[in-house]
């Protein structure tokens, strides 16, 4: 079929342009592949947020749009659509209408190194833990330049609660990814899951306890809470801090623009899930290698362990409350980085005794 | 080298942690506070002038508009100035029947701050299940007076009338069926008392379950331990009432310091903190509801066992039952001057005060003989509790200045009456 495409590409555009065509062509339509299911699954989180946290309060949630409120994402959609963008007369305004576009793209762009399954990857880079890191720190641009572009203090509060938070929790990520990339011995994603389902337990058919979360456990706390940090969510919403600087950087903006940075904040979320699953939870390997485990397909095993991480930081959301700003940076400087640190020691030492399991 | 300058922020009135319409000037420094300066004023209704002008009958139920989420507290303050200057006689009964609803509105008030403090430091949830119990207290003031808020129950000289046999029921509704209806209507098949006395057994395990979201979290604590310690000479000094008195140490409630109503032959004891912080505001608050929750349930076994009249019989007063004004020419004439010219309270003057859930709530009333208060002056306690924010507030955070408005429990009805 591909070499079908192929050869028709370059009878029509020729032996040189037709393969570029044709590449390109098909970097398209996967990207498409992987968006479309990520906006809806984007779409359908708010709901299931609404939703779970409502059946946690005692709520029924929305239940009034489509049957059992389904469409009631498309409904909140629809009307962010039509709502007038307002632009502050003093807002900067060319940085003001930059800004949600600086959210979304970070998060959007992250996809192309996540494989789904094996094999199943838009860009198998090398380096893909590297990217990540890379694009998830760009991620703060966008609200620190939405805080400054709109003028107003409490988004310029937000915006600098935002840089400072987001800087000190991507040290701590950071660092808890390198001791998965040490006894992973590659940056490659994929590389990284293949190398989880090997071990003394996985050879028995217990692949749920080869998977670095048993022995990085430490790690996964760490990179999980930062994750939740990271992507600015209760109890590290001092960002948004709802009851203190109302919404911080999104203040001022409303209607597609105030969307955007929704949508970059859902799509972390997801993002967050997918690398917590791929880094500690095996991404798309069956817990236990026998037969009614093995019958789901990879992908499938993947998107059931993205969703119960989602939910994860759902369930966090409706128990907690807020962390005050100074208290996030002490808990980031002084105690995970810390940790961080002292177990890179400990892995490394681990792994030159005789005694590594790597 | 620039200068650097602190920068003000205008923190309200439409600003959701501001609990109504408090506007704030916040002087920051970074995030720290130098100076917090409220604004009152934008729901001054002139509670106080407008009672002139009315009989003393109908300003009844301007004072639930005061502080609206303790409505009957503050009738409570209003009828006893009222009681005082006149001198007379409550029956024992509605002396019961009002600790009952007092203290039902303290649970009431004690919720909402509860849910209300708690979703301003970030904690969601603990508001919804505050609102669950808050719905039956709502039903305990419907059943009793029609309204679930406003409920102008109170009257001088007793209250409006007995407690009814028959708890009203839900009703069957599309998106329910017979067994979640039969749920719900579970506890209402018996009398009000039979209600309460349901909610009085369930609701110590519900404070239980707010207090697993929030005494023993880490968060909780670090938001609230050491945010807006008040010494106790301060808090004397700033003219503290109820839990925030009580909060910095000092064992002051006029419940048992002043007893008024029967409040002497109930047996509760007085929570008081040790720090003057939020933490220890919170945790009198929690341990206020399980007292108050048992002096309801003290006030429900006396009134099983005690019927008799629950207003006064003097009707220059209260009005005569509705059998004997239509039977007897002077009851009807009683009637009609009450309802009419209302009734004339002795010159003098008075101040009464009752243990509101936020404090001290006093009514300071003038009376020139006439069927109108010469002049009416309410002691609201959020006013005192509000004046000390710029205290409580400065060096703290943006984010403590929410949670010490939280811990005050301001309502702006009564702050600008």
């Amino acid at each position: 079929m591909t070499d079908w495409l192929l050869s028709a590409a370059q009878g029509t555009f020729g032996q040189v342009w037709g393969p570029v065509v044709y590449q390109t062509v098909l970097n398209l339509v996967l990207i498409v592949a992987i968006i479309v299911p990520l906006m809806l699954g984007v779409a359908y989180l708010t709901l299931w947020e609404r939703k779970l946290i409502g059946w946690m309060q005692i709520r029924i949630g929305p239940n009034r749009v489509g049957p059992g409120g389904l469409l009631q994402p498309v409904a909140d959609g629809l009307k962010l659509f039509l709502k007038e963008i307002i632009l502050p007369a003093k807002a900067n305004k060319g940085l003001y209408v930059l800004a949600p576009v600086m959210a979304l793209m970070p998060a959007l762009a992250a996809w192309a190194v996540i494989p789904f399954a094996p094999d199943v990857v838009l860009a198998d880079v090398n380096a893909g833990l590297l990217y990540l890191l890379a694009l998830t720190s760009l991620g703060v641009y966008g609200v620190i330049i939405a805080g400054w572009a709109s003028n107003s203090k409490y988004a310029f509060l937000g915006a600098m609660r935002s840089a400072a938070q987001m800087v000190s929790y991507e040290l701590a990520m950071g660092f808890a990814l390198v001791v998965v990339l040490m006894v992973s011995g590659s940056l490659n994603l994929s590389d990284i899951v293949e190398g989880q389902g090997k071990g003394r337990f996985a050879a028995m058919g217990w692949t749920l306890l080869s998977w670095n979360w048993l022995p990085l456990l430490p790690m996964l706390v760490v990179y999980f809470i930062s994750g939740v940090a990271e992507t600015n969510r209760a109890p590290f919403d001092v960002v948004e801090g709802e009851s203190e600087i109302v919404a911080g950087h999104m203040i001022e903006y409303s209607g597609m623009s105030f969307a955007l940075f929704f949508l970059a904040e859902y799509m972390n979320m997801w993002l967050i899930a997918a690398l917590t699953v791929l880094m500690f939870f095996g991404g798309w390997q069956a817990p236990v290698a026998v037969a009614p485990f093995t019958w789901l397909p990879p992908i499938g095993w993947l998107l059931i362990k993205m969703f119960f991480v989602v939910s994860l930081f759902l369930w966090i959301r409706a128990t907690f409350p807020r962390y005050r700003y100074d208290q996030i940076m002490r808990l980031g400087w002084k105690i995970f980085i810390p940790v961080t640190l002292v177990w890179i020691v400990v892995v490394g030492v681990w792994m030159q005794t005789p005694w590594s399991i790597w | 080298m620039p200068e650097i300058r602190n920068y003000t922020l205008n923190f309200g009135p439409q600003h959701p942690a501001a609990h109504g319409v408090l506007r704030l000037v916040l002087e920051l420094d970074g995030e720290v506070i130098q100076r917090a300066d409220p604004h009152i004023g934008l729901l001054h209704r002139a509670t106080e002038k407008l009672a002139e002008s009315k009989t003393f009958m109908q300003s009844v139920p301007y004072m639930d508009r005061l502080d609206y989420v303790s409505m009957m507290a503050n009738e409570h303050g209003y009828v006893l100035a009222i009681e005082k200057l006149l001198g007379v006689d409550v029956p024992v009964r509605a002396q019961y029947i009002r600790v009952m609803f007092d203290e039902i509105t303290r649970i009431l008030n004690h919720l909402l701050w509860l849910g209300a403090h708690a979703l301003d430091v970030g904690a969601m949830t603990v508001f919804l299940y505050a609102f669950r119990e808050r719905e039956d207290l709502m039903d305990c003031y419907e059943a009793v007076s029609g309204a679930r808020m406003h409920a102008a129950y109170y009257r001088p000289g007793g209250v409006y009338r007995d407690l009814p046999d028959a708890m009203p029921k839900y009703e069957a509704q599309i998106s329910r069926n017979a067994r979640a209806m039969a749920e719900m209507n579970q506890a209402r098949h018996g009398s009000l008392l039979d209600f309460i006395e349901d909610f009085t057994a369930r609701f110590p395990k519900c404070v239980d379950d707010y207090e697993t979201l929030l005494t023993d979290n880490r968060i909780w604590k670090q938001r609230t331990v050491g945010i807006g310690v008040v010494s106790p000479e301060r808090a004397l000094a700033l003219g503290f009432t109820g839990p925030m008195i009580r909060g910095s140490g000092i064992e002051w409630d006029l419940r048992k310091k002043q007893p008024y109503e029967v409040y002497a032959h109930l047996n509760f004891d007085i929570p008081v903190g040790r720090n003057g912080d939020c933490y220890d505001r919170y945790l009198v608050r929690i341990e206020e509801m399980r007292q108050s929750n048992s002096i309801v349930r003290q006030c429900v076994e006396w009134l099983r066992s005690n019927p008799g009249p629950v207003i006064t019989a003097n009707h220059k007063v209260a009005p005569p039952s509705r059998v004997d004004m239509k039977s007897n020419m002077e009851e009807l004439i009683h009637h009609f001057k009450l309802f009419t010219e209302g009734m004339h309270v002795p010159e003098g003057e008075a101040y009464a005060a009752v243990e509101a859930p936020k404090g001290e709530f006093g009514i300071y009333l003038i009376s020139d003989g006439a069927n109108k208060p010469y002049r009416l002056k309410i002691r609201a306690p959020g006013f005192a509790h509000l004046a000390a924010l710029n205290e409580m507030s400065r060096g703290h955070m943006l984010a403590d200045a929410v949670a010490i408005i939280g811990t005050q429990d301001i309502v702006f009805g009564e702050i600008d009456r």
